[in-house]
């Protein structure tokens, strides 16, 4: 039975887009179909994370207006074949994006797919509503830092009213996945630590994804990060956190990202 | 700068949960209200406009929360012109 998975924020530039491309990635990898959806038309960007830019042929929006196939619009991974691309129009107004379309592609996506995530827009506005429209289980991602966890608490707030599942009574399962953490820096009392941010949304947590200079080259590479390099600390939190939304239950690790005296002199992290 | 401001500058974690714990509690309660009001205010119209014909925008919702009690408030301007249903019907 597919699963409709948003990830969504509030916030602009917390990771959405990131932890979309590395968890779509690590689900394929464990043999589910997946496939990823940009719902942030005219500023996408989920085409290039994935390495898929120069592919891209039809829209999200060609596919609700019946303009192309939905067969046609979907790009497959070139690495892995369970993984599959729906990207957004990069030229289209966004009031093309209607209910009533998204639903239909909706539709049609759950009948192919184990897993259909997709990638919010940031803002509380109509595109971050139709990216969670449809959702069964949604993912809130967050840094910890105030104007963050403050926009995470908004979003939570219309995931239990503003979504289909709400609106049918029914409870919607939500995950925070903590991003851009700084170990050292939240230990240090400079940046709000798990345990914060966890008391003040009090949603259950998925996964802490460390602050790393990985995250950075991966998507230098146009490569999900938990392809592009598996073993780094960023990409085994990914992996674990899509385990999880597997339903396996896996000990949460604190990434430690401190660095030691020599990294520190140098100005780099400790090998 | 004193050695003493030196090491608390580094901890403004501690006030930035405290700040948010503040604000959330308040704006979750203010949500919440908002949509009462919304809520109110449509269903409001919709029986207003059963019998008299009136615009939306001349229908105002405020509630006003106090300790003890709350109170709401309705205000309706109905133009001297405007069609009233009932009479018709009637
Ligand atoms: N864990 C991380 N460590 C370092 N940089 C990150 C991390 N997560 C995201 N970023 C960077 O932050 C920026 C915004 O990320 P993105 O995923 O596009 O956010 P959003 O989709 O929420 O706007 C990008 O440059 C991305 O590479
Ligand atoms: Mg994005």
């Amino acid at each position: 039975m597919a699963k409709v998975l948003v990830v969504t924020s509030g916030k602009g530039g917390v990771g959405k887009t990131t932890s979309t491309a590395a968890l779509g990635a690590a689900l394929a990898q464990s043999g589910q179909s997946v496939v990823v959806v940009d719902f942030d038309v005219g500023l996408r960007n989920l085409d290039l994370v994935m390495g898929a830019e120069r592919r891209v042929v039809y829209d999200l929006i060609n596919v609700t207006q019946g303009d192309a196939k939905l067969s046609q619009a979907l790009i497959r991974d070139k690495r892995l074949d369970t993984l599959h691309l729906l990207p957004a129009s990069q030229t289209r107004d966004k009031d093309a994006l209607t209910e009533e379309g998204v639903a239909k592609v909706m539709e049609e996506l759950r009948a192919k797919f184990d897993w259909v995530i997709c990638d919010s827009p940031a803002g509380i506005e109509r595109g971050a509503w139709l990216a969670m429209r449809h959702a069964d289980v949604a993912v809130v991602v967050t840094n910890p830092e105030v104007s963050s966890v403050r926009d995470s608490d908004r979003i939570i707030g219309l995931l239990d009213s503003k979504t289909l599942k709400a609106e049918r009574g029914e409870r919607m399962e939500k995950h925070l996945l903590l991003t851009r953490y700084d170990t050292g820096r939240a230990e240090r009392g400079e940046m709000l630590k798990v345990d914060d941010v966890l008391e003040i949304l009090s949603i259950p947590l998925l996964g802490i994804i460390p602050e790393s200079e990985e995250v950075l080259r991966a998507s230098n590479l146009g490569t999900p990060v938990t392809l592009s390099n598996p073993a780094s600390t960023p990409a085994r939190a990914y992996s674990d956190a899509a385990k999880r939304l597997n339903g396996e239950s896996i000990t949460m690790m604190v990434p430690q990202n401190r660095r030691s005296l020599f990294g520190k002199l140098f100005g780099r992290k400790a090998a | 700068m004193s050695i003493l401001s030196f090491f608390n500058r580094r901890t403004s974690a501690p006030v930035a949960r405290d700040r948010l714990q503040i604000l959330l509690a308040h704006e979750r309660a203010m949500v919440g209200q908002n949509d009462l009001v919304g809520v109110l205010r449509e269903e409001i119209l919709a029986v207003i406009a059963k019998h008299v014909q009136v615009e939306p925008e001349h229908v105002r919702v405020k509630m006003e929360r106090g300790d003890a009690i709350s109170t709401l408030e309705v205000e309706v301007d109905i133009p001297a012109q405007a069609k009233v249903r009932i009479a018709l019907s009637a």
